[in-house]
C-alpha cells in the first residue's frame, strides 16, 4: 500500500487491447493539456474572467481514474476541474463556452471555470470552497448505498484540502458507514504557495486513511497505468461492499496556482519545476507506447493535430456563442413553479 | 385642577398668533368662556377664551409677543394649587418634549387629560373644533394663495404619509393643523378631527357644526376624459390650468336700475358690485357646472351658491363670502357685503365668513381698470374679474351710439370647466345684467 | 381536529412523509436510538429502521454536506440540527453548497433538502445557545426559510418543506415543542411555504411576528384590546419567500405596524419587513414602523437580564401604543 506502483515494471510488449486503451488515454491527456494551454491564452486575452486554475502536468490523474468509471458513477471535483470534466466526457465545447461565460456553456454561463457541471454524465461540479465538496461526495455515495446500487463516487481534491474539517468529518463517516467513495487526493505538493511540509503534520497523507478505517495508498500520478491500476482496486472495493479508499496521487502542476500566479515564484524554484517536467505524464506515456507497442512518432503528431483542431473548434464555438439572455439572471435560483 | 392655556389655531391656516392684549391679569378669577386675550391671527383678530375656570395664575407670554400655535401662554389653576410642574415646560416651544395638544382642543388640555388619551379626548376635541367654527378649508386669499404655511420651527410641515394622503384627498391644508404626534407630527387622527368643508368619508370624523347643509353638493367621480384633460392641462400650464373668457356687457339698463333704486332713498343704495354679485349668483344657479370645486380625484358640484368677494385690506386681500347669494335679495346682498367688507378691513371677520366660497368675484372697476384677469382661488373652479363701466361708442342697429359698457373676464379651471361651459355661463350673466329685471323675475 | 403538541405534529409530519416517499430520510445527532434530543423523532427508528433514520457523529459540516450530496442525486434528506446554534459549523454547506447549487449548475442540479431544528432562546442557556438565525438564512437567495408558531403550521409546513424541490431552512422553537394546538386530521394537511396568516384580526395596528413571538403578539393584542386598541396579529410563518401581499394588505388596513421578532435588530427580519412597507405603501403609514427585538447584546445567563433582553409582551404593547400615538 505504499510507494509508487510503477516501479519495477518490466518493459514487455503490450497486448493489443491495452495498447489501444493507452492510445486513448494519451489522446485524452493531450486534449486536456492543449485545452488548458489555450484556456490560459484566452484568459490572457480577456476572453475568460474571474479565477482560472489550470491542470497542466496533472493529466494522468484525471485520465487514469475516470477511465475506470461506469456511466452510473459520480464524479465531483474542486476548482481545478477542467481536466476532470473533459476526461468524464464533457465536451471541450461545453467547457470552453462555460469559461467564456456563454449561454452554451455547461452551466449556461452561470458557473464559470470553478463550476463545471454535467449532471447527465454524473459530473457534479466544480466547487470553489476548499474541501467542502468532499462531504458532498459522501452524500452521493450515501445515495447509491441507500438505493442498493453498486455505483461509486470519485472525488478529487488537492492535498491542501486534506487539512480541513470537512475532509476529516467526511472520511470518518464514509469509513464508519462504508460509503462507496474513492477519495483522490491530488498531491501536487503546494496548496497555493504553501508547501505540503509546511502545512501537514505528516506528509504521507495516505496514512491518514488509517484513522478512518479505510485503505490508503500513495500512487505515482505521472504514470497513468499506475493510477489506473490503483483506481481499479479502489473501485472494486467500493462496488463490493462500499469500502471507501483514500488515494494519495502524487503529481505536479507546471503552472501557477491560478492565472494570477507565476509558474514558479516565491515558493518554488524554476529548477524544481523543470525537474518535475522531466517526468511529464504525456511524454512518459508516449515513450511507453513507442517502446512497448511500437507506436510511430507520426501517430503522436497526428494526435497533436487532432486535439489542436478539437480545441480550436471549442474556442470558435465558445467565441461565437451568445451571452446568456438577461432574463437568465433570475432563473435557476429556485425550482421552476410546478 | 390646573389647566394650560395654549395659543389656539384660530384660523385654518394659522401657524402662529400675536397676543395683542391680555384681557385678564394674573390673579384674576376667570370662568370658562371668559375672554383671556385678543390674538391676531394671519387673518383676523380673535378672542382667546378660557377653557376652564379658576385663577389666572401665570401669563407666560407678554402682550405683543408672537408664538406658535399650541404654545402654552398661561396657566389657570386653583388659588393655591402647585403649578410648578406645568410651568416646567410651559414655555417650551412646540415640538419639545411632550406631544402637542390636538387641534382645536388645545386650550382645554388639562394635565389630567394629557394622561388619559383616548376616546374622551377625541370627543372633546371634536366638540371644541366644532365650537370654534372652523368649517371651511378653502384658502382665503383670492388673488394669491397664502404663502405655504411654515411651522414654528421654520421647517416643513411634519405629517405622517397617511395624514398627507388624507389631507390631500379632503382638501385640508396640513399647515393649519396642530399635530399631536412626536415633534408636532400631524397624524391621521389630527386630519380626521380637523374641520373639513366637505363631508368626510362616511362614519369618519365628526361633522363640523358650521358645515354646509347636508348634501349641499354632489360629488361626481372623474370620467376618464376628465382625468386625461386634467392631467394634460396641469402638465401644460401649472397646478391650476386656467383659461380666460372675456365678454363685454352693456350696462345701460343696470345703470338706470341702480339710479332708480337710489332715488328711493338712502336704503335703496346698491353698488354695481352688488348687482353683479346677484347676477353671478343667479347665473351660477343656472350653470351648476361652473359652481364647483376641483377635488383631485373628483369634482364637487355645489347645490348652493356661495359667492366670495375680494376685498382689499391694508396688507393684502380677503374674500368675504355671501352665502346662498342666489337666494338673497339685492338689498340683503348689499347690506351683507357692506358689513363684511368693513369688518374685513378691521380684521374682524370670523373664519367661517371668509371660507367656503363656490365661486368668486374680483372687482377693480373703481380703479378705472377696464379689463384684467384674476387668479382662481382653489378649489373653486372659477373667478370673475370685473372691469370698470366705461362710456364708449358702440355700433348697434347700424348706428354708432355711446353706451356704458363693462368688460368681465372669467378665469376657468379647465379641469372642471370647458370653454363652451364657461361661455354659456357668461352669456347668461350678460343677459341678466343687460336685463336686470330678470334678477327679480 | 386532533389536539397535538408541536413536537408530535412535527413527528407526524416526518412519519407521514417517510411513509409516502422512500427517498425521504432523517439524519442527525441523536435522531435514531435516542429518539431525538427533543424527541421529535420518537419512534421513527422502530418504524423505518437504521437505513432511513441515521444517527451521526458530532460533525455538523460533514453530515450537512452528506445530506446536500444525497439531495443532489435525488434523495430528500431531512437533516436535523440539534439546535441552530450548532449549524454555524455547517453553514458553509447550507449557504455555499445547498443554496447555490441550482444556480451555478445552470439549473441542472437541485437540492431538495430540509435542515431543521430548534432556534432562538430557551431559558437561561446563555450566549452560545440562544440565537435566532432566521435573518441569516433569509439573506441567501436559493434558500427558503420557515418558522412555524403552532402545531398545525409546524406539521403543514414541514410536510411542504419535505416536498419542496429547494433547500428549506426549517426553524422550530425549543420553547414551542410542548405547545398544544389543533391539527387537522388526515395526511394531506399542507401549509404552503410563503403564506403568512392573520392569527388575530384587528384594525388599528398590525403586529408582525413569527415563531415564538406569535404568542407574544397575541398576548400583547389581548392587553391592547383591554385598553381599547384593536390589534391585528400577522404570523409570517415563512420568512423567505416573504408574503409581501399579506403584509401590505394588513398594514394598508391598519396604517401602523410593529414587528416583533426574537433575533437582533440589525439587518433582521423586521428590517426587511419595514423596507417592504415603506417602499410599497409609504402613503398608508401613520407612524414609523417600530421593532421589538432581542437587545443588541449576546444573551446573558442571569434570568432577569435574560428577560430584559428578550422581546416580550410589555415591550410589544408599548411599541403598539407608541405607533398609535398613545404614549
Amino acid at each position: 500500500m505504499t510507494a509508487t506502483a510503477s516501479r519495477g515494471r518490466k518493459p514487455a510488449a503490450l497486448d493489443a487491447e491495452t495498447a489501444g486503451r493507452l492510445r486513448g488515454y494519451l489522446r485524452q491527456m493531450m486534449l486536456i493539456r492543449h485545452f488548458e494551454e489555450r484556456a490560459g491564452e484566452a484568459y490572457s486575452l480577456g476572453l475568460i474572467g474571474g479565477f482560472c486554475h489550470l491542470y497542466i502536468g496533472q493529466e494522468a490523474v484525471a485520465v487514469g481514474t475516470i477511465s475506470a468509471l461506469r456511466d452510473d458513477d459520480h464524479v465531483i471535483s474542486a476548482y481545478r476541474e477542467h481536466g476532470h470534466a473533459i476526461a468524464r466526457g464533457v465536451t471541450p465545447r461545453a467547457v470552453m463556452a462555460e469559461l467564456f461565460g456563454k449561454a452554451t456553456g455547461s452551466s449556461h454561463g452561470k458557473g464559470g471555470s470553478m463550476h463545471i457541471f454535467d449532471a447527465g454524465r454524473g459530473f457534479l461540479g466544480g466547487h470553489g470552497i476548499v474541501g467542502s465538496h468532499i462531504a458532498l461526495a459522501a452524500g452521493h455515495a450515501f445515495a447509491s448505498k441507500y438505493r442498493g446500487q453498486d455505483s461509486l463516487t470519485l472525488c478529487f481534491f488537492g492535498e491542501a484540502a486534506a487539512n480541513i474539517g470537512a475532509f476529516h468529518e467526511t472520511l470518518n463517516m464514509a469509513g464508519l458507514w462504508k460509503l462507496p467513495v474513492v477519495f483522490v487526493c491530488e498531491n501536487n505538493f503546494y496548496g497555493m504557495g504553501t508547501a505540503l511540509h509546511r502545512a501537514a503534520a505528516i506528509e504521507e497523507l495516505h496514512q491518514r486513511a488509517a484513522s478512518y478505517g479505510m485503505p490508503g495508498q500513495a500512487v505515482d500520478g505521472q504514470d497513468v497505468m499506475a493510477v489506473r491500476e490503483a483506481m481499479d482496486q479502489a473501485a472494486a472495493r467500493a462496488r463490493a461492499d462500499g469500502t471507501p479508499t483514500l488515494l494519495e496521487i502524487r503529481t505536479y502542476r507546471y503552472v501557477g496556482h491560478s492565472m494570477s500566479d507565476a509558474v514558479h515564484g516565491t515558493y518554488r524554484s524554476k529548477e524544481e519545476v523543470e525537474e518535475h517536467k522531466r517526468r511529464d505524464p504525456i511524454r512518459l506515456l508516449a515513450e511507453l507506447l513507442r517502446e512497448r507497442a511500437g507506436m510511430p512518432e507520426a501517430e503522436v503528431d497526428e494526435m497533436e493535430q487532432s486535439v489542436k483542431a478539437e480545441v480550436q473548434d471549442a474556442w470558435d464555438f465558445a467565441e461565437s456563442s451568445p451571452d446568456p439572455d438577461p432574463s437568465a439572471l433570475y432563473t435557476d435560483v429556485y425550482a421552476p413553479e410546478a | 385642577m390646573a389647566t394650560k392655556v395654549v395659543m389656539e389655531a384660530l384660523s385654518p391656516t394659522m401657524e402662529e398668533g400675536r397676543l395683542i392684549e391680555w384681557k385678564k391679569q394674573e390673579g384674576e378669577t376667570v370662568a370658562a368662556g371668559d375672554v383671556l386675550a385678543e390674538v391676531e391671527t394671519d387673518k383676523a383678530v380673535m378672542e382667546l377664551v378660557a377653557r376652564a375656570g379658576g385663577v389666572l395664575r401665570k401669563q407666560l407670554v407678554p402682550a405683543g409677543a408672537t408664538v406658535p400655535v399650541a404654545t402654552t401662554v398661561a396657566v389657570i389653576a386653583g388659588k393655591d394649587e402647585d403649578i410648578a410642574a406645568l410651568l416646567g415646560n410651559g414655555s417650551a416651544a412646540p415640538g419639545a418634549g411632550a406631544a402637542k395638544p390636538a387641534q382645536g382642543a388645545a386650550g382645554a388640555e388639562t394635565a389630567a387629560a394629557a394622561e388619559t388619551a383616548g376616546a374622551a379626548e377625541t370627543v372633546a376635541t371634536a366638540e371644541t373644533a366644532a365650537a370654534a367654527g372652523k368649517a371651511h378649508p378653502a384658502p382665503v386669499v383670492a388673488a394669491a394663495p397664502a404663502a405655504p404655511a411654515t411651522p414654528a420651527d421654520g421647517g416643513r410641515v411634519k405629517a405622517s404619509p397617511l395624514a398627507r394622503r388624507i389631507a390631500a384627498e379632503r382638501g385640508v391644508d396640513l399647515a393649519g393643523i396642530a399635530g399631536s404626534g412626536p415633534g408636532g407630527r400631524v397624524v391621521q387622527r389630527d386630519v380626521e378631527r380637523a374641520p373639513v368643508a366637505a363631508a368626510p368619508a362616511a362614519g369618519a370624523a365628526p361633522r363640523p357644526a358650521r358645515a354646509l347643509p347636508d348634501e349641499g353638493y354632489a360629488d361626481e367621480p372623474l370620467t376618464q376624459i376628465r382625468k386625461t384633460i386634467a392631467k394634460r392641462l396641469v402638465q401644460s400650464i401649472g397646478p391650476v390650468p386656467t383659461f380666460y373668457l372675456t365678454a363685454e356687457v352693456d350696462m345701460e339698463r343696470a345703470w338706470d336700475a341702480r339710479e332708480a333704486l337710489k332715488a328711493l332713498g338712502p336704503e335703496g343704495k346698491v353698488s354695481f358690485n352688488d348687482i353683479i354679485l346677484k347676477a353671478v349668483a343667479t347665473a351660477l344657479r343656472q350653470h351648476p357646472a361652473c359652481n364647483a370645486w376641483w377635488q383631485d380625484d373628483h369634482i364637487r358640484y355645489w347645490r348652493d351658491v356661495h359667492v366670495g368677494v375680494a376685498v382689499a385690506v391694508e396688507d393684502g386681500l380677503i374674500t368675504p363670502v355671501v352665502r346662498h347669494a342666489d337666494r338673497k335679495t339685492l338689498r340683503e346682498i348689499s347690506a351683507e357685503v357692506r358689513d363684511m367688507a368693513g369688518r374685513a378691513r378691521e380684521r374682524r371677520l370670523r373664519p367661517e365668513e371668509y371660507t367656503g366660497a363656490t365661486f368668486s368675484i374680483s372687482n377693480l372697476g373703481m380703479y378705472d381698470i377696464s379689463h384684467f384677469t384674476a387668479i382662481i382661488n382653489p378649489p373653486e373652479a372659477g373667478i370673475l374679474a370685473v372691469g370698470g363701466i366705461i362710456e364708449k361708442p358702440v355700433a348697434a342697429d347700424g348706428q354708432v351710439t355711446i353706451r356704458r359698457r363693462m368688460q368681465v373676464t372669467m378665469s376657468c379651471d379647465h379641469r372642471v370647466i370647458d370653454g363652451a361651459t364657461g361661455a354659456e355661463f357668461l352669456r347668461t350673466l350678460k343677459t341678466l345684467l343687460e336685463n336686470p329685471l330678470a334678477l327679480v323675475w | 381536529m386532533a389536539v397535538l403538541t408541536y413536537r408530535d405534529a412535527l413527528n407526524q409530519a416526518l412519519r407521514e412523509e417517510m411513509q409516502r416517499d422512500d427517498r425521504v430520510f432523517l439524519m442527525g445527532e441523536e435522531v435514531a436510538e435516542y429518539n431525538g434530543a427533543y424527541k421529535v423523532s420518537r419512534g421513527l427508528l422502530d418504524e423505518f429502521g437504521a437505513r432511513r433514520v441515521v444517527d451521526t457523529p458530532i460533525a455538523e459540516l460533514g453530515f450537512a454536506g452528506i445530506g446536500v450530496g444525497a439531495a443532489m442525486v435525488g434523495l430528500r434528506p431531512v437533516i436535523e440540527m440539534m439546535t441552530w446554534n450548532f449549524a454555524l459549523l455547517a453553514i458553509d454547506q447550507i449557504v455555499n453548497s445547498a443554496a447555490k447549487m441550482r444556480y451555478m449548475s445552470g439549473g441542472q442540479v437541485g437540492v431538495p433538502i430540509v435542515f431543521r431544528g430548534p432556534g432562538g432562546a430557551a431559558l437561561q442557556l446563555a450566549a452560545q445557545h440562544s440565537q435566532a438565525f432566521e435573518s441569516w438564512y433569509a439573506h441567501i437567495p436559493g434558500l427558503k426559510v420557515v418558522a412555524p408558531a403552532t402545531p398545525a403550521d409546524a406539521k403543514g409546513l414541514l410536510k411542504s418543506a419535505i416536498r419542496d424541490d429547494d433547500p428549506v431552512v426549517f426553524i422550530e422553537g425549543e420553547m414551542l415543542y410542548n405547545l398544544k394546538g389543533e391539527v387537522p386530521d388526515g395526511g394531506e394537511h399542507l401549509v404552503p411555504i410563503g403564506r403568512a396568516e392573520v392569527k388575530r384580526a384587528g384594525g388599528e395596528v398590525t403586529l408582525v411576528c413569527h415563531s415564538k413571538t406569535v404568542a407574544v403578539a397575541l398576548k400583547a393584542a389581548e392587553e391592547l384590546a383591554a385598553q381599547g386598541v384593536d390589534a391585528e396579529v400577522l404570523d409570517l410563518r415563512s420568512i423567505r419567500p416573504l408574503d409581501e401581499a399579506a403584509l401590505l394588505a394588513s398594514v394598508a388596513k391598519t396604517h401602523r405596524c410593529v414587528v416583533v421578532e426574537e433575533g437582533w435588530a440589525f439587518a433582521g427580519v423586521g428590517a426587511q419587513v419595514v423596507d417592504t412597507i415603506q417602499r410599497e405603501i409609504f402613503d398608508e403609514l401613520d407612524a414609523p414602523v417600530l421593532r421589538v427585538t432581542q437587545a443588541d447584546v449576546p444573551m446573558p445567563y442571569n434570568k432577569h437580564l435574560e428577560k430584559a433582553a428578550k422581546a416580550d409582551v410589555p415591550k410589544t404593547v408599548a411599541a403598539a401604543r407608541k405607533v398609535l400615538y398613545l404614549e
